[in-house]
């Protein structure tokens, strides 16, 4: 059973919808117990970085989700989740994360080179992604398999945490492991087959 | 880097789609959800809904159709149509769809737009706009193209990305239905002056219209319904030709 964290940050219908296509079974809840009990925790989330921190923490549910996730449980952070995962965020101020993975979540349109200021952002829509390191999470994804992003910011991470890029006038961080903790910028459950099979995997490991 | 996207777009009157026709290998295409299914299995990178119904019984049919194409398609689902309030909003959300795009209702209410940024983030809000030549210059029409709002179209799509839209569709009504190509001087006219992702809408009638698009505006996707429906152009070999002609594109 999977814990899909609702925490009140975006709209987990489509995320739940797909692991129910994908025949896995999960639960969307907020409790520790049920947490506790599950094999696989998945952090969802949409919108701003400190409204989320400040929610996770109101709840008590961000210790209790770091312990969880240090223990040894696979977890996998999408989309807003993944950059909490890291140290801090400087969307609208300083903010701090679990720190599951050591890393900033940074602007896009700070990093790009002059030339490619230019960029819409978010960055909106589907893009390839380069496989940087291995990891279960990919066992079913091919480099150049296109994935959905929606995002402004990104997170700057040690190369060894990153396992996929994508190239938006930058490489930007497109999928992270440290250890059992798993994150993508993009969004699976809106990536077609390609991200159907990757919450597969994530329910492999 | 980032794909330019193909995205068909379905008119919904009561819990069917209008402008069916006959494909291969497919019944029933004035079924949206068999409809959807079939879009996504042909590679469409995103999907429009437009709710055409008036009644409130035909828009119960409409929230259990995308319920139900929610289910099975995973891949972005932009809903239109008869939004005017954040419950609106609301409302096609639960049902599974991830962005909303407001036309009519923003132009009786702006402060619609940043009402709905504010609650779902500015990716979810989509500002869709009908523009025609007035005197030489861009003007908003509102209700499907049938009144002059006297606004004009450039300070309009500024305000709107002000206000919180994350992405502009941009309709041209004077090369809708014509079949003649998208209208490449309006689009620059937009894209020039926004920051975020504008689609195209209104002229697509062969592959080659999206070339040209692609090639001569920075238009991040090109919508169309009837070609697509009608399989005068057919999605993958649209796709197939854009990427030989050197076009980022998602091959599935």
């Amino acid at each position: 059973m999977i814990a899909i964290i609702d925490y009140g940050v975006g709209n987990l219908f489509n995320l739940k919808g797909s692991f129910d296509f994908l025949g896995i079974e999960t639960v969307v809840t907020n409790e520790k117990e049920t947490v506790s009990n599950a094999s696989h925790i998945v952090l969802p989330g949409v919108g701003a970085f400190g409204d989320a921190a400040k929610k996770l923490s109101e709840t008590g549910l961000k210790d209790f989700l770091v312990e969880q996730a240090k223990n040894g449980k696979p977890f996998l952070g999408i989309c807003l989740g993944m950059q909490l995962l890291f140290n801090k965020s400087f969307e609208y101020g300083v903010h701090e994360g679990l720190s599951l993975i050591n890393g900033e979540v940074v602007p896009i349109i700070d990093d790009l080179p002059e030339d490619k200021k230019g960029l819409d952002i978010p960055q909106i829509g589907w893009n390839a992604l380069h496989i940087e390191n291995e990891s279960p999470l990919l066992k079913y994804t091919d480099e150049g398999d296109c994935v959905y992003f929606v995002h402004s910011y990104y997170a700057k991470t040690d190369k060894e945490n990153l396992i996929a890029t994508a190239q938006y006038g930058i490489p930007i961080t497109a999928a992270v492991q440290n250890e059992n903790v798993f994150g993508t910028q993009f969004h699976p459950e809106k990536s077609g087959s390609v991200g159907l099979k990757m919450l597969k995997a994530f329910s492999e490991i | 880097m980032i794909t330019k996207r193909i995205i068909p777009c379905l008119d919904v009157r009561d819990g069917r789609v209008v402008k069916g026709q006959n494909f291969v290998g497919i019944k029933d295409v004035e079924n949206p959800v068999t409809l959807a299914k079939f879009y996504n299995e042909q590679g469409a990178d995103e999907l429009v809904f437009y709710d055409i119904t008036a009644s409130f019984e035909g828009r119960k049919l409409f929230t259990d159709i995308l319920t139900e194409v929610a289910k099975c398609v995973f891949i972005p689902l932009t809903v239109g149509g008869g939004i005017n309030t954040v419950e609106d909003f609301d409302r096609v959300l639960k049902c599974g769809a991830d962005k909303v795009s407001v036309n009519s209702g923003a132009i009786k209410n702006p402060a619609l737009i940043n009402q709905a940024a504010k609650k779902y983030g500015d990716q979810c809000v989509v500002l869709s706009m009908d523009v025609k030549r007035v005197d030489g210059k861009f003007t908003v029409f509102a209700k499907g193209g049938r009144e002059n709002t006297g606004l004009d179209a450039i300070e309009w799509a500024k305000f709107g990305v002000e206000n919180g839209a994350g992405e502009i569709v941009l309709n041209s009504i004077d090369t809708d239905g014509v079949k003649n190509g998208f209208d490449i001087e309006m689009l620059n006219a937009i894209c020039s002056v926004v920051n975020v992702p504008v689609i195209a809408s209104g002229g697509a009638g062969k592959k080659e219209d999206f070339k040209e698009l692609f090639e001569n505006t920075n238009a991040s996707a090109g919508l169309a319904a009837s070609i697509f429906h009608f399989g005068e152009v057919k999605i993958p070999s649209l796709k197939e030709y854009l990427k030989n002609e050197n076009i980022e594109m998602r091959i599935i």
